[in-house]
């Protein structure tokens, strides 16, 4: 780990004028849970670190378009058992709790979380060519060894996924990140918080360098009767996805009126598709219904090698989801 | 001898950190330290406090070994900052016994034969007591999930599990 400075920042207006004023390489830190781990690889070499963890973004409040809203600074404990959140947003506890270990999820703040960097082993070894280390470097993943790599989205500067399993759901939930910045506060649609790495890997967000998470907002509708969350990784705990599937309904007898569905593991970014969610208004929930969404949501999947056994995965993934989340049952 | 042991690795930025006052109300006494940003609150623990109870694994996050509770919660020492926790409630392996008698988890991992090297168990039992304290593990598929986060590297698991039972329901 390089040497750094360390601030304590004492409210949003300070931490935000701290990283402006910074030779750009100052680094909000709550948990840290990522980025120390990445100092410690010389991935991140941060001048100075704001140490955001006493503003007062610590809370869990009910909005008043029927939502809630979710401090940035709440760990993931919190929001997983947080009762508002069991009993409206189940979908969102059930990703949170399928993420990381009990002593990371107290660690890891919400923020955190939406900021977290890719695990692609490639990004974590200096000794590798990495655009998003260093842009225009290269991608050693591509022609590398790429079980744990993406099939949707992917250009030829990068095929790393994004981690999370809370965004996956954040996603799926169509919640909005709220963010502060110099020029004031605004709203990011989850959808488009994360980027696809196109020729600009080494940029993951679209919230700007110079403006820091206060919250996340989820909408009022939280689909607690019909959700499932899936996820298939190579342990049975404390390991991040191969594939994951956020899936909630909306029945009405045997029609689904609403279905939404995000995947985990498998793009840059977590992965929803609206063409394959249209597809579910109106049908039956069947497995013929479900089958056919799997199949459009998969239809532009592209493997490179080791990954490519993802593209059956996911789609067998989609319809366990769907399956699950129609019955209304979840099994732990 | 302290200062050797910091790792400063590449150049320093332009305005170098001085070393920072930190103060942990550490197993129930009040401890101050000096220590430079970088260090991370396991290194204050062992290096700078000379708590070798709780162990440097992977140093990563991966294994637990590092696992203690600060302000009653279980987490990684390896990847917290020292300075991060200024102020803060520290309970390491090194507090749970008290006048002598270990704590039921200390005492029902010798009576399970909870550990063969033992390298995990000092992260193994401040996890497991963290987790008793948040209530969530009812069974026992619910502890061993919640507790995936402590490698066993000798793979005592099925002792380590019967050992939190048993401890769990004295502990209730």
């Amino acid at each position: 780990m390089n040497a750094f400075g360390y601030v304590r920042a004492g409210d949003v207006g300070i931490a935000v004028r701290a990283l402006a004023d910074g030779d750009g390489r100052a680094r909000l830190i709550a948990g840290g849970t990522n980025l120390i781990d990445l100092m410690k690889e010389n991935v991140e070499r941060p001048s100075l670190l704001i140490d955001i963890t006493h503003l007062p973004l610590g809370a869990i409040q009910a909005a008043d378009d029927g939502g809630l809203r979710i401090g940035a600074l709440v760990s993931n404990t919190d929001v997983a058992y947080h009762p508002e959140v069991e009993r409206r947003y189940p979908l969102l506890s059930r990703a949170i709790l399928a993420g990381a270990s009990a002593q990371v999820r107290n660690m890891a703040s919400v923020g955190g979380n939406l900021m977290q960097r890719t695990r692609c082993v490639y990004f974590y070894d200096r000794a590798t060519p990495c655009n998003k280390r260093t842009p225009g470097a290269g991608c050693s993943a591509i022609g590398g060894f790429t079980r744990y790599h993406a099939i949707l989205g992917t250009s030829e500067h990068c095929i790393a996924v994004h981690p999370s399993d809370m965004c996956v759901a954040l996603a799926a939930l169509d919640a909005v990140v709220r963010v502060t910045g110099p020029g004031g506060e605004r709203a990011i649609a989850f959808e488009d918080f994360h980027r696809l790495p196109a020729d600009t890997p080494h940029i993951d967000t679209n919230k700007r360098t110079d403006e820091i998470i206060t919250a996340v907002d989820l909408p009022a509708r939280g689909f607690a009767d019909h959700y499932a969350y899936v996820k298939v990784r190579d342990r049975a705990s404390y390991a991040f996805a191969l594939v994951s599937v956020a899936a909630a309904l909306r029945i009405n007898g045997e029609t689904i009126e609403e279905g939404r569905l995000a995947l985990g593991g498998v793009a840059h970014k977590p992965w929803r598709d609206r063409a394959a969610e249209s597809a579910l208004v109106g049908q039956p929930a069947s497995r013929a219904t479900f089958e056919r969404v799997a199949d459009l949501l998969l239809r532009d999947a592209r493997g490179f090698g080791h990954n490519a056994f993802k593209i059956p995965l996911a789609k067998r993934a989609v319809i366990r989801g769907l399956e699950q989340a129609a019955k209304g049952v979840n099994p732990p | 001898m302290a200062e050797r042991r910091v790792q400063t690795i590449g150049t320093a930025p332009a305005a170098m950190p001085e070393r920072m006052g930190v103060m942990f109300k550490l197993n129930g006494a009040v401890r101050h330290i000096d220590v430079a940003p970088w260090t991370t609150l396991l290194d204050a623990l062992r290096e700078y406090l000379d708590l070798t109870g709780t162990k440097k694994g992977c140093d990563h996050g991966q294994c637990g070994a590092c696992t203690v509770l600060v302000d009653g919660r279980r987490i990684l020492s390896c990847l917290t900052l020292a300075v991060m926790k200024n102020g803060a409630e520290v309970t390491t392996i090194e507090g749970l016994a008290h006048d002598g008698a270990l704590h039921a988890l200390q005492q029902a991992f010798i009576d399970h034969d909870a550990f063969q090297c033992g390298y995990c168990t000092p992260g193994q039992i401040c996890s497991a007591l963290g987790m008793i304290r948040e209530g969530r593990a009812k069974t026992a598929d619910d502890i061993r999930e919640l507790m995936s986060g402590n490698l066993c590297r000798c793979a005592a698991y099925p002792n380590i599990l019967a050992a939190i039972e048993t401890a769990m329901k004295q502990l209730r």
